[in-house]
């Protein structure tokens, strides 16, 4: 994973004009890597589509340049392009049967056709669909239907795969199974994938690197586990997940620490490395599961301490509401059966766990 | 067929006889023109016994077989090429929205509104203006014109239920423009068509007005002979021709109506 596939650089666009002008992309620069599962997550009209269609060549880059193994595509159409795409409606071609709709690709590169029979043949069978290949479109369940339109995006063995929120269609469960079916097409067939989805879960569980997006921008790329537990933008801690935001002056701690005090005068450690530039009011975020609830008496020196006002019981877990003072709110869940004593009432005074760690001083 | 009792239109007593007058409003001077076809009599309204002759008789007219020649060389000919300009026109206004869509839209069927009269002459005008010969030529080229719609508006709806990512697919597998419109547009697209191509012959092929304007000397066409028929004195013969025309018009509209189903 260290060969950069595709890379876009500085990469704008924008539709229309005058008045109606609308910037889908602004100044994005990313490096997707060989072999990599990178997805593209935002809400919708962040830009990730619009991207996902630069590197197909569906669109033209208003400014910038996206490369394919340092070589620049600008003007290159799809068919060009040794890049194949998931489409989110399928687009399977409705008058071909499954194998013809596999073989497209291929018979249009000029492949023979045993060859490409083979090839559709190994396709059905990575796709377990091996059944199919007579049936038209038609006749398939969705599920079925997205398989086939990834058995023929990846025929021809294309170095890029995009895939636009092929998942979108398919309930819950035929959701979950696709999930991992992806997954092991993508580590089985080494192909890159890049995959624009708004539903977060589907990217934490899927990728290897995320970019969470946001009007037209990339705010933050990282694994999974990096954007979960270490966002840095306030947008990236409220859309993945559920979170915490409190509103601090940074100050430091005496101990050459940083620091962020409260309105209440509370004050919250750091380990986070914040430049010693930054001062005044920041925002902090932090995971509700990341928090623990103590009996005030048992609260340590520098340990928050607030109000319980709601206590909400899940099964697995419960989660309650503490008021700290000054408006402040805090939501801490806690697992049930865990061993720890998760069972405080409404109106009791309690101290709040946390590791300084967890605690992310998020841009501005 | 079920019946729905629940339609209100049940309890409205005289919904039989309204109905049956109505279609026999619509139908019944046809149903007595193909009977009168049959009629030995030479006076088409007196019937007194039943005849094919009046069909052989038509069939055996040379001016009649010249002019339906005429009537079939000018419809195929106006359908082909109303087709390929409906076609390339449908294609057209589907690639994305543009300045002036909805009026160039508007005037694509636009001739479907303008009184045929004013067409006519106004096409007329036009030749003569220009100085071309009428004949078979002037007709093809004005059947053309008023045949574009009836193709265009088949092929567009066509167009419009067609997914637009099925040509960015066809494209991202290496297809170029060329090879996505003949392996992927054009089979999706062929019942649409067909369908156009078969209103626009029909339409065509029953043209009165303007090939009767624009037509000149050599350019009969049938419906010009049969009004030429009726001047002289209404016989069965006149009757049996028309027949005819009646039955390849309902196979042709049938037929475009059954394409026009198929569905993927």
């Amino acid at each position: 994973m260290s060969e950069v596939v595709i890379s876009a650089k500085s990469v704008g666009k924008t539709f229309g004009s005058g008045a109606d002008k609308v910037t889908a992309l602004d100044d994005v620069s990313v490096d997707i890597f060989q072999n990599e599962f990178f997805t593209m997550l935002g809400p919708s009209g962040c830009g990730k589509t619009t991207l996902l269609r630069l590197i197909g060549g569906f669109e033209q880059a208003t400014s910038g340049q996206i490369l394919l193994e340092g070589k620049a595509l600008n003007d290159l159409p799809p068919y060009k392009r040794p890049i194949n795409t998931v489409f989110q409606s399928y687009a399977l071609f409705p008058h071909l049967t499954v194998r013809q709709n596999i073989t497209f690709g291929l018979e249009m590169q000029g492949v023979a056709r045993k060859q490409a029979d083979d090839r559709a043949e190994e396709m059905l069978e990575l796709v377990r669909l091996a059944q199919y290949g007579d049936r038209v479109p038609s006749q398939l369940s969705g599920g079925q239907q997205q398989r086939i339109a990834l058995a023929r995006a990846l025929a021809p063995a294309p170095k890029v795969l995009l895939l636009d929120e092929p998942l979108s269609a398919l309930d819950l469960k035929l959701r979950k199974e696709m999930q991992v079916e992806l997954k092991r097409l993508q580590t089985e067939t080494g192909i890159t994938f890049v995959f624009v989805t708004h539903d977060q879960e589907e990217a934490l569980a899927m990728s290897d690197r995320i970019a969470v997006m946001k009007s037209g921008e990339i705010l933050q790329i990282g694994a999974p586990r990096e954007i979960y537990e270490a966002p840095t933008h306030r947008f990236v801690a409220d859309f993945i997940g559920d979170s915490n935001f409190l509103v601090g002056n940074l100050v430091d701690d005496g101990a050459g620490k940083r620091a962020v005090k409260l309105g209440g005068g509370q004050v919250i450690e750091l380990t986070q490395d914040v430049s010693s530039q930054r001062s005044g009011e920041v925002t902090v975020s932090v995971r509700p599961e990341r928090l623990g609830l103590v009996a005030e008496n048992q609260a340590g020196a520098n340990q928050l301490v607030g109000t319980v006002s709601t206590v909400i019981y899940f099964g697995t877990d419960t989660t309650y509401q503490i008021d700290l003072g000054n408006d402040a709110l805090l939501t801490v869940r806690m697992q049930n059966g865990s061993g720890a004593k998760a069972d405080f009432a409404q109106g009791e005074r309690v101290g709040i766990t946390m590791s300084p760690d967890s605690i992310r001083v998020l841009a501005d | 067929m079920k019946v729905d009792a629940s339609n209100p239109l049940w309890r409205f007593r005289g919904i039989t006889s309204t109905a049956m007058f109505f279609f026999a409003y619509l139908y019944l001077p046809i149903v007595v023109l193909i009977a009168l076809s049959f009629n030995e009599n030479r006076l088409a309204t007196i019937w007194t016994g039943f005849t094919m002759d009046w069909y052989v008789t038509a069939l055996s007219n040379d001016d009649m077989l010249r002019a339906a020649q005429n009537s079939i060389v000018i419809a195929v000919s106006a359908t082909v090429l109303a087709t390929i300009a409906a076609t390339l026109a449908a294609m057209g206004m589907s690639r994305g929205r543009f300045k002036g869509e909805a009026g160039v839209s508007a005037m694509l069927v636009l001739p479907l509104l303008v009184p045929e009269i004013v067409t006519a002459i106004a096409t007329l005008l036009f030749f003569v203006a220009l100085g071309i010969k009428l004949g078979l030529l002037t007709v093809i080229i004005a059947h053309t014109v008023f045949c574009i719609p009836f193709a265009y508006l088949p092929i567009r709806a066509r167009l419009e239920g067609m997914d637009p990512a099925l040509v960015e697919a066809a494209n991202d597998l290496y297809a170029n423009e060329w090879k996505a419109f003949r392996r992927v547009t054009l089979p999706l697209l062929w019942p649409g068509i067909l369908s156009g191509a078969m209103l626009s012959f029909i339409i065509s092929l029953d043209d009165f007005v303007i090939s009767y304007f624009v037509g000149g000397a050599g350019a009969t066409t049938l419906p010009i002979y049969i009004f030429g028929m009726i001047r002289i004195g209404i016989t069965p013969e006149v009757n049996a021709v028309s027949a005819m025309m009646l039955i390849v018009s309902i196979l042709f509209v049938s037929i475009s109506f059954l394409i026009d189903r198929i569905r993927y």
